[in-house]
């Protein structure tokens, strides 16, 4: 599967495992009345600008360009704004450029969303997935705030960025380049060094990330300098991202608008704005909850594996 | 200029970082879902030796460094630069002492010796693996101790100091591991 991974002979013992849990993920959602659907791989490209779409030439309208798909997100959004109820999508995506231990360009993604559900319904969900495929462990909730406190001794939504640049320097992570702003230097600490503190033995879920880090989420009502945004991390592995998910169509057109300037400013490519998600919040998306799980990386905590390229065979 | 960008970052390519050679010892992709990618690379400086950490925004692109690796013949030395020729062209390259390091004391007139060169001038030198050397002064030998397992030291015509077996004579030829500095047996040629 895996193109860009190191050649790897398929082996029959994980092709079995790993058949097995997709059919476990797949009666998990059965006996919750949960529709499998499936939205189409090519599409738009994705519009965040940390991430890069495949684009595949002639696959698009009169013969132009589309791109594989790196979220099925606005597409079941237009589903549930069609009136589809609960769904889930377990099959592939794809990122251009990400290829790394725990990044393929190509890998598998479970995604679904609970209308009605607020996020705290859905961590509640996604830990008894979890669950179904790990076995048993201890949950963890904590507040993205709490958890830069303990493991990064800073405070996230209130310290400066020279402060955050200080406590890189204290980790010792050494940017190349240009000093990180305050958004990169948060994702640095999360990724070098908060991210691989969570979840030893446990699901730890991360909850109520900064504002400017909202993504799809809606802000937290209580405390608007978060967002219902949540992550839940195994084994120091960021394995779904979750969204008490916005829907008001003005507050994300914004968004989009700030996506684009920011990939503008970046020199990025700058695509249109993603329609088909802000016809499906205009025409009404129900309220609810949807998360997305790197099934790879879930199996690879589960079967004990060193990589991503381990299970996807 | 020749540059690369992170997305070719793989252990063993040479870049430049504050003017100085670097060798990639580790290279991990580490990106937050909505974040932004990052590479956490592990870097050993070609003229220290010294190994750091470093991480670069993924996308950015690095000037590579202009290091090759060469067989090149040691000739001899003058205290100051230790002199080698390429045994095709013949041409001479002067590495100075700090380039050759500990590989100073293991080799002799004649060796063939991996050279890095960074812009063409010598940045590192290893010895061989192994070396074979004639012990130049020793205590005298235990004649058929073979079994005691006792050990003495001896000086070799490089210089270098090894510990040896008691039985070891002066005027023998013994073959050296010189990573670990370390005496292997008698030399078979």
């Amino acid at each position: 599967m895996a193109a860009d991974g190191p050649c790897r002979r398929v082996d029959a013992t994980t092709l079995r495992r790993v058949g097995q849990e997709l059919a476990r993920i797949r009666r998990f959602f059965a006996a919750r009345g949960v529709l499998e659907v499936q939205p189409p791989c090519l599409g738009p490209a994705a519009m965040e600008p940390a991430l890069a779409s495949i684009p595949v030439p002639g696959a698009g309208r009169d013969g132009g360009t589309a791109y594989l798909q790196t979220s099925p997100e606005s597409a079941m959004k237009a589903m549930l704004a069609a009136g589809s109820g609960d769904i889930y999508y377990l099959g592939p995506a794809w990122r251009g450029g990400e290829c790394g231990r725990w990044h393929t360009s190509e890998f598998t993604l479970l995604e679904w969303y609970r209308v009605g559900f607020d996020h705290h319904r859905l961590i509640t969900e996604v830990a008894e997935l979890a669950q179904a495929v790990l076995g048993r462990r201890p949950v963890v909730r904590l507040t993205y705030r709490d958890a830069f406190v303990r493991y990064a001794g800073v405070d996230p939504l209130a310290d400066s960025e020279g402060v955050l640049q200080a406590a890189l320097q204290y980790q010792g992570i050494h940017v190349h380049g240009a000093a990180p702003g305050r958004d990169e230097a948060l994702d640095l600490l999360l990724s070098h060094t908060v991210g691989p503190a969570l979840g030893q033995g446990t699901l730890t879920f991360l909850e109520g990330f900064p504002a400017s880090q909202a993504a799809l989420a809606r802000l937290d009502d209580g405390d608007p300098r978060t967002a219902r945004r949540f992550e839940l991390f195994v084994d120091g592995l960021e394995i779904a991202n979750g969204y008490h998910e916005l829907t008001d169509p003005a507050a994300q057109r914004a968004r989009f608008e700030a996506e684009q300037a920011e990939r503008r400013r970046n020199g990025q490519p700058v695509h249109e704005l993603d329609e088909r998600l802000l016809s499906a919040l205009e025409q009404g998306v129900p309220d609810c909850a949807g998360v997305a799980l790197g099934v790879g990386r879930l199996f690879a905590v589960a079967m004990g594996a060193e990589s991503l390229h381990e299970v996807q065979v | 200029m020749a540059t690369y960008s992170t997305n070719e970052f793989k252990g063993g390519l040479k870049i430049m970082l504050d003017g100085d050679p670097f060798t990639i010892v580790e290279n991990e992709f580490v990106k937050p879902g909505k974040g932004q990618a990052f590479n956490r690379v592990k870097l050993r400086n070609l003229k220290t030796n010294r190994v750091v950490e470093k991480t670069f925004k993924s996308g950015e692109s690095v000037e590579a460094a202009d290091v090759m690796e060469t067989e090149l013949q040691y000739l001899y030395n003058d205290g100051e630069f230790w002199y080698f020729m390429d045994p095709k062209s013949f041409d001479q390259k002067a590495a100075p002492k700090a380039a050759v390091g500990d590989a100073a004391q293991w080799i002799k007139e004649q060796d063939l010796c991996v050279v890095i060169l960074w812009n063409d001038e010598p940045l590192q030198v290893e010895a061989p693996n192994f070396v074979d050397l004639k012990v130049v002064e020793t205590d005298p030998g235990v004649r058929g101790d073979t079994s005691s397992g006792g050990s003495k030291p001896a000086k070799l015509e490089t210089g270098a100091t090894v510990r040896v077996p008691l039985f070891i004579e002066e005027g023998e030829v013994l073959r050296v591991d010189t990573r670990k500095g370390e005496y292997v047996g008698r030399s078979k040629d």
